[in-house]
């Protein structure tokens, strides 16, 4: 058998996904990681980026200091962060934010952006308050890109977050990393092919969230 | 690093190539060392001296870089001509290159290399491992003679901790209630001398915390944290002295020695072996972790490590 099919055999394998350090349960710390490191990012990044799209102010530096974060090797993070705070799961916690925060802010920024400045310009003639123009008018209108941004993050958050395991947190790292070491191809290419599966139905539940948002009236 | 590229022989593209053409090299040194076996020693570079460079291998490992260094040196110094093929990754990768005879020298563990070898072997002492390594090496390679010293997964403790629990041996470890938690890659709950060995050959109930540092930094933070009450650090890592660590004695051999042995490809003449062996001779355990020691404290390179350890044992 080549490497792929005994890999999806023993993905398929019921055995593998029992028991305390199964498929199940790590699939399940892996999809818990991610929807936290997304939830935590997006509570930051969220209202920073609508604030910087709205104002315009702050622009600069939000498109620098997320290219420079962008930059930055999860790994690397994770092992500083480590070094300072021990093992478990800050470290990595920390670096997906890291990893997360720059997709998130930007979705924000320039779905803000995006909106015709006329629509903005008539809102504010109707005597609507920054924020009546913010929530009623600009985030609607640039809904797609904002949640397009969050898409982007839980992409790259649910890939990444194989490297929890490396300090000794959970997840699908932890197959990943004992196939890697244990020359068990089969099971590492297994949790690669798990993860795969989480973030194409992640993905794809974000895809089907967009497309009902553009049916609604008001929404872009 | 592209260290093929330090000492060309011939002018080449990039290191892909590297291990066909010392395929090739080594082919036209096997066609003419039975007619002049001393060809390769000719210090005057040209024609004689070319392609019949020694490729020198290296696991993608500091310790064992310098340990290859070391060798590379030597045979430099004796007037070989060398190519370096360092920081391979894994054995897997390496191993068929040695076999192949692209790669003539190795610095290897022979614990390890042996359970590559032979994963059905039973060999647990220094003495059944060096003899079992000379039966499973596959023609054409040869286990030149072992170092004293040897670097291989060792149990580790706090000084605290030690004393706490009055610690020395691995069996000591038994006498804790409700077992003891060990920091190590993931692989060591799978190794037999992991928490399964443990049980059986001492008693001990050990659980595995998974750091992925192979007994690195993290590993070393775990144990200090309290997050784990042993680590599995190799015996060579300065790491276990600085830190203050106490390894625990494993006075039934559960944990299989690694001493340090060089592999040699048929290429690898008379004259360059003795001068490796030269080399393992004065490798101790206690020079292996002084060695290790200035690659962590002064970040110092391999090569600089390794020649001055060969100036100052007057192997240069």
């Amino acid at each position: 058998m080549t490497p792929l099919l005994e890999a999806l055999d023993w993905v398929l394998t019921a055995d593998s996904w029992t028991g305390p350090g199964g498929l199940g349960v790590r699939a399940g710390e892996h999809l818990l990681y991610s929807l936290l490191a997304v939830g935590l990012s997006a509570l930051v990044a969220l209202p920073a980026g609508l604030l910087i799209g709205h104002t315009g102010r702050g622009r600069g530096i939000a498109v620098v200091s997320t290219g420079v974060t962008r930059a930055l090797p999860t790994l690397g993070v994770i092992t500083l962060v480590a070094l300072a705070a021990g093992i478990g799961l800050t470290a990595p916690m920390v670096a997906f934010i890291v990893l997360a925060v720059p997709s998130i802010l930007a979705g924000a920024y320039s779905g803000v952006e995006a909106v015709d400045p006329q629509i903005v310009d008539a809102a504010r003639a109707q005597g609507m308050s920054p924020v009546q123009v913010l929530l009623g008018v600009e985030v609607p209108l640039g809904m797609r890109l904002i949640l397009g941004g969050v898409r982007l993050a839980t992409l790259q958050v649910v890939a990444t977050a194989t490297l929890a395991a490396y300090v000794g947190a959970g997840g699908l790292g932890r197959p990943l990393f004992l196939g890697l070491r244990n020359y068990d191809y089969a099971m590492m290419l297994g949790a690669s092919i798990v993860v795969i599966l989480l973030a194409v139905v992640l993905d794809a539940l974000f895809a089907l969230g967009q497309r009902l948002l553009a049916r609604r009236p008001g929404t872009a | 690093m592209d260290h093929a590229l330090r000492r060309p022989t011939r002018p080449r593209g990039r290191t892909a190539s590297v291990s066909s053409l010392a395929a090739v090299a080594l082919l036209g040194l096997a066609a003419c060392s039975s007619s002049d076996p001393l060809a390769e020693d000719g210090g005057d570079g040209g024609g004689a001296g070319d392609g019949s460079a020694i490729v020198v291998g290296s696991q993608q490992y500091y310790s064992n870089t310098i340990i290859a260094e070391l060798f590379a040196q030597k045979l430099e110094a004796e007037g070989h001509e060398v190519e370096r093929e360092f920081e391979i990754g894994r054995r897997e990768v390496y191993m068929p290159e040695v076999e192949s005879g692209a790669i003539d020298l190795f610095p290897e563990y022979a614990g390890n290399l042996l359970q590559h070898l032979d994963a059905e072997s039973e060999a647990a002492t220094r003495e059944e491992i060096l003899a079992g390594l000379e039966e499973a090496l596959p023609d054409g390679v040869e286990a030149l003679s072992a170092a004293e010293a040897t670097d291989q997964d060792s149990y580790v403790v706090t000084a605290e901790f030690a004393e706490e629990h009055d610690l020395s041996d691995v069996g000591d470890l038994a006498g804790i209630d409700g077992g003891v938690r060990i920091a190590a890659n993931s692989e060591f709950a799978t190794r037999p001398y992991g928490p399964e060995g443990l049980q059986e050959v001492y008693g001990v109930d050990a659980e595995v915390v998974p750091v992925e540092d192979s007994g690195g930094p993290l590993t070393v933070r775990a144990l200090k944290d309290g997050d784990a009450d042993v680590a599995d650090i190799y015996s060579a890592d300065p790491t276990i002295e600085e830190n203050d660590l106490v390894v625990l004695e494993d006075p039934e051999e559960l944990v299989p020695p690694q001493p340090v042995v060089p592999l040699a490809s048929e290429a690898v003449g008379e004259q360059a072996r003795a001068a490796v062996e030269e080399v393992t001779a004065e490798l101790t355990s206690e020079e292996l972790l002084a060695l290790n020691g200035r690659s962590i404290d002064e970040q110092a390179a391999a090569e600089d490590i390794a020649g001055d350890w060969l100036a100052e044992k007057d192997l240069d």
